[in-house]
């Protein structure tokens, strides 16, 4: 954190954190990513096969791509941990860049047989696909946001959360994830492996809140992500989504922490995390 | 730490004064010339000259964009889509509007808040075509901050000499509807003072082959509401503008969010996700649909979308509403149609002049006497826009002539 960050002149977002969740090759769902971040265990040596998330038909699950598969495997485990119908969350579903792959076949395609397009790849390539697979799937008529922000895409999606969840009053699911670029594309954009986080944030405390998150504006020149302790960090190393293992770390370790997420050149989104202490 | 505002879910918002808007599609370059283009039935809509493998389908595209002279500072960001940005931020004062309100705010407490479908996608793609032996991207395309989703939003905010939040929305077709609802609860909460909100869609082979590959586009001028639609024409447009919470108005009075939960692509057939839009938006306008004088329709000319709207609308608001689709003159600016039909009712409710929907000869059955093919100079009060997206996304947007007492 730069010590030249001061407030932006915005007042602070409390939240409660209900249920998180967290996927990716080595760390492959929440119970295994919380006791390799307590360092209680090592990482599985193996990385785990990509997630078929139960949510989709059986058709539809070995067809989906990364984005869509990573995300809803993640916001799935978070509705679980929280004890919340799907259904009735309105959600946030961040990318810094979407579905890469799918970017490169389209523009590959494009490029010698545009004609050939296939539709199903098309409407997979889209931003909000796995926003909208996720409602279809869960039978959701509540309103999800596709956002980016590119390398402040993690700090702006939680901010966009938060104050959805405050404004309206509501839980809401926030997802987060990238996956990996490839072809031509890969030399403009820089993602690697899969990674994807969720969680259920609440404008109220209740039994079901693991901890407390105070969200503020802050101001101040080229501010920097918080940083994962260096084994952590390994684990997601080179994905666009990496910056954010830092706040999963510390909900992980439930420890008192106050992290920054950057949300732009000059701002950056101030996170205290307050654990819950033991209940009684 | 200081108290928020607060107001619950199902309570009524403050309402937002757009401060100034602009507009650049097909069918004209800012407000009054749009309004013109409305008024005198004039279409924006050509045959597809875009594409370099013929498809026979007709395009709002705006013309010589690609031909304009650009701003060397902003060198990094040219591309198809920050052009139609720039040429909309260029339009109707918009800039000095904004340049007045970061001296009056600061940079830092404006924040940027737009919506695009495929952002400057047309670049990369362009860029694949052109690929150096060695797999790279052609040098003048080597520009990363072009080939992301994010490339309108940093593009705004660094045109404008913003410094705030910057954010982009990409739900497809609500995209730039739901930019509004966004900046509201930022505005809402304290955590900007002002917001540019907005959006660009830019005419590409991905929009224009995909949409083919999904049997969706019209080979004639998309007809909306007509019985014999037989799909859309893809359009491309910009558009923005800056709320704050007190101003000239006219007065954002409120807005309505939703999914369909029901296919990628095709609409909910009830209309469930449309509907509770719609009651939302009035609920937190705390308006009755008989409030509602004039709606811009989402009316892409699929056969779907209409029917389902049309019996919506037919359903949920009285006889008096006027109500249309204006995608025959613009095409279906797809993340950009939001913004382009918030602006266009804006318009409606400034000239008191509900336009009227083109190329339908005649209408659907399924419309009620809501639907109006010929324009008419009316008394509008109240009028809001429906954008109902791709992936099942709604947003209805409300806004009212003059700030409710």
């Amino acid at each position: 954190m730069s010590a030249a960050m001061h407030p932006a002149g915005s007042a602070a977002l409390s939240v409660w954190v209900e249920g998180v969740a967290l996927w990716t090759p080595r760390l492959p769902g929440w119970p295994a990513a919380r006791a390799v971040l307590r360092g209680e265990t090592q990482p599985q040596g193996e990385p785990a096969p990509r997630p078929q998330p139960a949510l989709l038909p059986p058709t539809e699950r070995r067809r989906a791509p990364d984005t869509v598969a990573v995300a809803l495997e993640v916001a799935f485990a978070a509705c679980a941990s929280a004890g919340r119908d799907p259904a009735r969350l309105p959600s946030v579903f961040a990318s810094a860049y979407g579905d890469l792959p799918l970017n490169d076949y389209m523009c590959a395609t494009l490029a010698r047989t545009p004609l050939l397009v296939s539709p199903t790849r098309f409407h997979n390539s889209v931003h909000n696909a796995a926003a909208g697979y996720w409602t279809i799937a869960t039978g959701c008529l509540e309103p999800y946001t596709a956002l980016s922000a590119r390398e402040h895409t993690f700090g702006a999606g939680l901010l966009s959360a938060a104050t959805q969840a405050v404004s309206e009053d509501a839980a809401v699911l926030y997802v987060a994830y990238d996956i990996e670029a490839c072809g031509p594309m890969a030399t403009m954009v820089s993602s690697r492996g899969l990674f994807g986080v969720a969680m259920v944030l609440s404008p109220q405390p209740s039994t079901r809140a693991v901890a407390r998150l105070v969200c503020e504006v802050r101001a101040g020149s080229a501010p920097r992500n918080s940083a994962a302790s260096a084994q952590a960090a390994a684990l997601v190393q080179g994905n666009a989504m990496a910056g954010c293992l830092c706040v999963f770390e510390a909900l992980a370790q439930e420890v008192p922490r106050e992290l920054m997420q950057t949300l732009s050149g000059g701002l950056a989104l101030s996170v205290a995390i307050v654990p819950r202490g033991p209940v009684a | 730490m200081a108290a928020l505002p607060s107001h619950g879910g199902s309570g009524r918002t403050a309402p937002l004064s757009v401060s100034a808007a602009t507009l650049v599609c097909a069918a004209g370059r800012g407000r009054a010339a749009v309004l013109a283009a409305l008024r005198e039935r004039r279409t924006g809509l050509a045959r597809n000259a875009f594409t370099s493998v013929p498809l026979e389908t007709w395009i709002g595209r705006v013309p010589g964009i690609e031909a304009e002279p650009w701003p060397h500072s902003l060198a990094e960001w040219e591309c198809r889509n920050n052009r139609l940005a720039w040429a909309a931020l260029c339009t109707d004062d918009f800039r000095a509007r904004v340049a007045q309100a970061r001296s009056r705010y600061g940079a830092g407490r404006i924040a940027v808040v737009v919506g695009t479908s495929t952002a400057s996608v047309g670049a990369t793609e362009e860029a694949y075509c052109r690929l150096e032996p060695d797999g790279q991207f052609p040098p003048d395309l080597r520009r990363p901050v072009i080939h992301t989703p994010h490339s309108l939003a940093g593009f705004t905010q660094q045109a404008l000499g913003l410094e705030g939040f910057a954010l982009t929305i990409a739900t497809a077709c609500s995209s730039s509807a739901k930019v509004f609802a966004e900046a509201a609860r930022l505005l809402a909460l304290g955590l900007a003072d002002a917001a540019v909100v907005g959006g660009a869609d830019s005419l590409c082979g991905s929009v224009l082959f995909g949409f083919h590959s999904l049997a969706l586009l019209s080979a004639q001028p998309c007809r909306p509401f007509d019985p014999g639609r037989d799909g859309i024409s893809l359009g491309e447009g910009a558009g923005f503008a800056l709320l704050e919470r007190e101003g000239p108005g006219p007065w954002l009075l409120g807005y309505g969010e939703s999914s369909d939960a029901h296919h990628m692509s095709s609409p909910h057939p009830e209309g469930l996700g449309a509907r509770r839009a719609i009651e939302r938006a009035l609920a937190r306008a705390g308006l009755p649909a008989g409030a509602v004088d004039y709606i811009n329709l989402h009316g892409t000319a699929s056969h779907k979308n209409d029917e389902i709207e049309a019996r919506v609308v037919a359903e949920l608001f009285p006889a008096r509403t006027r109500a249309s689709s204006t995608k025959g003159w613009t095409g279906h600016a797809l993340g950009a149609a939001g913004i382009l039909e918030a602006v266009i009712t804006l318009m409606a409710l400034e000239a008191q002049f509900a336009p009227g929907t083109l190329n339908a000869r005649t209408l659907d059955p399924v419309c009620g006497p809501q639907l109006m093919l010929a324009g008419e100079e009316r008394s509008l009060a109240c009028a809001s826009s429906h954008s109902f997206g791709f992936g099942g996304s709604n947003c209805v947007l409300l806004f009212g002539r003059e700030r409710p007492a």
